[in-house]
């Protein structure tokens, strides 16, 4: 790629001097006058029928303006899956905004409060009475499936992806190794909770949401799906937003309510979630138990794997339908070259937060089902951990790789591009594998307890359709790039002003990105999936490219010069060979190209373009995790004493803005790996409700990552190369932190469950007699 | 719900005259009725600090305090931080350093850290990490905060 400007530099962000001073506007910052305060008022119960609700004293008291039970609002149906995820065996199981005879999580909303102040909102749901009689509670995926309504199951789904002659291989296998492995529950815990505002504008007959993310388009068609109306009469707009990692921004019932109340009340309706319910009602994931096995010739080279899945999706089914579950089973080979493949998934329900996608969905948790694998393989054959995977990896030459499974209904996979052995040869230098090994054995003669390990995973983005983008250049020379992207603090604006600067040739800074307003442009993909980067940036590419074009055009005209003599230096055109001859600014051009102009000609009035940009397919980035660990063998306690993450984006739009995305997402992996579980007690009573128990990793627990970011495989499927960054941080850590610890206590296979905490590793060396 | 009470909190360097149940918390009078949305609430339990202001020079945590506690001491919060468009150096090296992604956190770091540097400016690095690993921040992994914060002190040292 040639060097850029400013594409590839790692500039300060144009995000930031708000952000520093105070001036942000998260959703709770935002207030419209005469607004009421809504409140929720949730079951107490993993499971139970509602016998009655009793709201009257709730309702007596001063302050409160209204109370709404299900039976308030028998037009508002479950809250929907998003367009693309639609599945008609799913569509029982959708979770209504109230709750609707039945309650099926602690958390569940039952009765919503609206009043003039927050606090009074707060001591009104305390008021609400609520009887409950108590059905059977399933609290884990592995128990047999119960009643989800007469005639229905906990299980809403069984799912299969096959590959190859899984049985054939099995059968001539050198060893089969099976292991039995858990991953726990986490999520994405964003330090800003969950709030959204109604607001309804009766003159114009417009509704509008305050305090969305991520996927605001997309949620716009479903609400208007779901209440009735038009998409021009329903406006989703985005604030700042503290932190997505794939939670933040889905829709949930409280983004209804505030919609409907709004309109039904004539007055804004504020809601914000307190830490509490965030961690007992935003969507959580990861919690699955894999009984993985996994045939090998007497090389170590995998002839088959297979794997049975249960799958804990929770209370509901919400918006990704069974899409984590497939990502499971869709990435569980990885990078390896797997002939055979089988993998069964029972996607069930129980009485807990209902599940979708966290960071790395499905990814976090197949590269730790893989990794394992390969690792016991390792052990059982003698043969090192870096061989056999060297053994196994997909060759540059078969790229594209293909995936094609059996079932007409899952989606084949191809690999666009990549050198896997490469870049694991340059994390494993960088890293100094070889001198560390020496190391270790030193310093475990000398009684200490330490090792390490490895993750080598595969991620996904940049998944299409399509995106779109409008650029428009004033008569004062500025640029606003209008764009249907979400920003959740990662640099979503910095990003596309580097790629417009870098095609239009302007400052960055002097470009205005929006995103995230449904009224600026019709279509907007949103920043999921890690997608933000590769397809808005693509649009944003040849958005800039269409102005640029229509800039040099009138300005070729005006100053007598062939258009490809002309370059454009910070917003200025002039010709290259003589940069002190005559020049124009793209301003003065948007003045000429004004509606009547009398130089205008046939051409557009206006210096702006839109375009949309198609990607073929989707793009995967590749990463590589190493990780040392050291065991306090009485505590069980872990200190992470290296890591790191090496990682090829293709090409980096903002390296100091990619490696913040790959260390913080580490960082969240370690405590996914380490410290972070929700746990819930037999009665579905959640135990980890509160930050001091859902323990989130600070300062004290963060190791100096070390970051390798290689640019040695771009996409061939864009035009910048770009395979984007937001999920390789996380994606691998969870197995190299296994890996790690099981060599730290030299029992390789050793560690099965996620998180590892200091109890389980106890258990796991008293067992050992340790 | 119990009679309101006048009070006067006096916030970077202005009074604002308030009529506050003794119930609400600092950190809630300050963003509701003072208009100051800068201190951010993430747990409003005392673990996460994003809520971080200083009062009478010390870091406290505004969702663990109430409004009423409160009248007549010296509050500082992030608002209060830069002169005119002049950033404190604390908040110039957060954005030179990329110390901040959703930026949720950073008023709790930034007055945390400005709390700390105003008492000991020769403070040791071990003691940094110490301190700052008193708040949360679920975006950058911290090592980005660390390097600002150093960065910071190396530059108002300079000054
Ligand atoms: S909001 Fe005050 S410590 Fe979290
Ligand atoms: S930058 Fe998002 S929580 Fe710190």
């Amino acid at each position: 790629m040639p060097e850029g400007k400013v594409l590839g530099k790692p500039v300060t962000r144009l995000e930031d001097q708000p952000l520093v001073t105070g001036r942000g506007r998260y959703v709770g910052d935002i207030n419209f006058p005469h607004q009421l305060h809504m409140r929720i008022a949730r079951s107490v119960h993993a499971h139970a029928e509602i016998r009655s609700i009793d709201t009257s004293r709730a309702r007596a008291l001063p302050g409160v303006f209204a109370v709404w039970t299900s039976d308030d609002i028998p037009e508002v149906g479950p809250v929907d899956f998003r367009a693309d995820r639609a599945s008609e065996v799913l569509k029982p199981y959708r979770q209504p905004v109230l709750a609707r005879g039945r309650v099926r999580y602690v958390g569940d909303p039952v009765v919503a409060i609206f009043a003039e102040d927050a606090y009074v909102a707060e001591d009104a749901a305390e008021l609400v009475d609520i009887d409950y009689s108590p059905l059977r509670i399933i609290v884990s995926a592995d128990e047999d499936p119960g009643e989800f309504e007469p005639g229905r199951t906990t299980e809403a789904a069984f799912l299969t992806h096959t590959f190859g002659d899984v049985d054939g291989a099995f059968a001539k296998a050198h060893k089969v190794i099976e292991l039995d492995l858990h991953t726990g529950r986490h999520s994405g815990v964003p330090l800003e909770t969950r709030g959204a505002i109604g607001r309804y504008d009766a003159a114009t007959d417009i509704l509008e949401l305050h305090g969305a993310a991520k996927v605001l388009h997309r949620n716009r068609d479903t609400l208007v799906n779901m209440l009735g109306c038009n998409p021009d009469q329903l406006h989703v707009h985005e604030s700042h937003v503290g932190g997505g990692f794939g939670i933040r921004g889905e829709l949930y019932p409280e983004d209804v309510l505030v919609l409907v109340a709004a309109k039904r009340l004539g007055r804004p309706v504020k809601w914000i979630e307190d830490r509490y319910e965030h961690l007992m009602c935003a969507n959580q994931g990861r919690e699955q138990h894999h009984l993985a096995r996994v045939a090998v010739d007497k090389d170590g080279r995998i002839l088959a794997m297979e794997d049975k899945i249960f799958h804990d999706q929770g209370g509901y089914v919400r918006t990704h339908g069974y899409n984590v579950a497939n990502r499971t089973m869709c990435m569980l080979t990885g990078l390896y070259d797997v002939p055979a493949f089988r993998a069964v998934t029972h996607y069930r329900l129980t009485n807990k937060t209902p599940c979708a996608t966290y960071r790395a969905p499905g990814r976090f948790e197949s590269t730790f089902v893989r990794e394992r694998l390969v690792d016991a393989v390792a052990a059982e054959l003698g043969l090192d951990p870096v061989e056999i995977r060297r053994r196994n990896l997909i060759r540059p030459e078969q790229m594209p790789y293909k995936l094609e499974f059996d079932e007409a209904n899952v989606e084949n996979l191809e690999f666009d591009s990549g050198d896997y052995p490469l870049l694991f040869k340059k994390a494993l230098d960088m890293f100094g594998w070889n001198t560390l090994q020496e190391e270790l054995k030193r310093r475990r003669a000398a009684g200490e307890m330490i090792g390490a390990g490895m993750g080598l995973f595969l991620e996904e983005g940049g998944r299409g359709p399509s995106d779109g983008a409008r650029i428009a250049v004033d008569s004062r020379g500025g640029v606003e790039v209008v764009t249907g992207g979400a920003s959740l603090g990662q640099g979503f604006e910095t990003a596309m002003a580097q790629i417009c600067a870098e095609a239009l040739g302007v400052d960055y800074r002097k470009i205005r990105v929006i995103h995230g307003q449904t009224d600026r442009i019709p279509y907007g993909i949103g920043a999921h999936a890690t997608r933000a980067t590769v397809l808005t940036g693509g649009a944003v590419h040849v958005t800039a490219l269409a102005v640029r074009a229509k800039a040099l055009d009138m300005a070729s005209e005006l100053l007598q010069l062939p258009v490809d003599s002309l370059e454009i230096v910070d917003g200025t055109v002039r010709q290259r060979s003589n940069p002190r001859g005559p020049t124009i600014t793209l301003g003065d051009i948007a003045k000429r190209l004004a509606p009547g102009s009398k130089v205008l000609g046939g051409r557009q009035p206006g210096l702006w373009a839109e375009e949309f940009f198609n990607p073929k397919d989707t793009v995967f980035p590749y990463g590589v995790h190493l990780a040392v660990v050291k065991v306090d063998p009485g505590t069980g306690g872990v200190t992470v004493e290296r890591f790191m993450v090496a990682y090829d984006v293709g090409r980096a739009v903002n390296p100091a803005m990619v490696e913040g995305q790959l260390v913080g997402g580490c960082l969240q992996g370690l405590g996914g790996a380490l410290y972070e579980e929700f746990i819930y007690d037999d009665q579905g009573q959640p135990l980890a409700a509160t930050l001091a128990d859902y323990l989130l990793p600070t300062l004290g627990e963060a190791p100096d990552i070390e970051v390798l970011i290689t640019e040695d495989a771009p996409s061939p499927l864009n035009p910048l190369g770009i395979k984007s960054a937001g999920e390789g941080g996380i994606n691998g850590v969870g197995a190299a932190i296994a890996g790690a610890i099981g060599d730290a206590i030299g029992r390789p296979g050793a560690i099965r469950r996620m998180p590892v905490t200091p109890q389980r590793l106890r258990d796991i060396l008293r067992a050992d007699g340790r | 719900m119990s009679a309101r009470v006048n009070l006067t909190l006096n916030i970077n360097e202005r009074d604002y005259a308030v009529s506050v149940e003794p119930r609400h918390t600092l950190a809630d009078v300050i963003r509701d009725q003072c208009g100051l949305t800068g201190t951010h609430l993430g747990c409003e339990h005392g673990v996460c600090g994003s809520c971080t202001i200083l009062l009478d020079g010390e870091p406290v945590r505004a969702c663990l305090i109430f409004a009423v506690q409160c009248d007549g001491q010296e509050i500082r919060t992030v608002e209060g931080l830069s002169e005119g468009n002049e950033l404190h150096p604390l908040q110039a090296s957060f954005r030179d350093n990329h110390a901040l992604q959703c930026g949720y956190c950073t008023p709790g770091f930034l007055m945390l850290a400005a709390g700390i540097l105003e008492r000991n400016p020769s403070i040791s690095d071990e003691d940094l990490r110490d301190v700052l690993s008193s708040n949360i921040c679920r975006c950058t992994g911290y090592a980005n905060i660390v390097k600002a914060v150093r960065a910071a002190v190396a530059e108002m040292g300079r000054r």
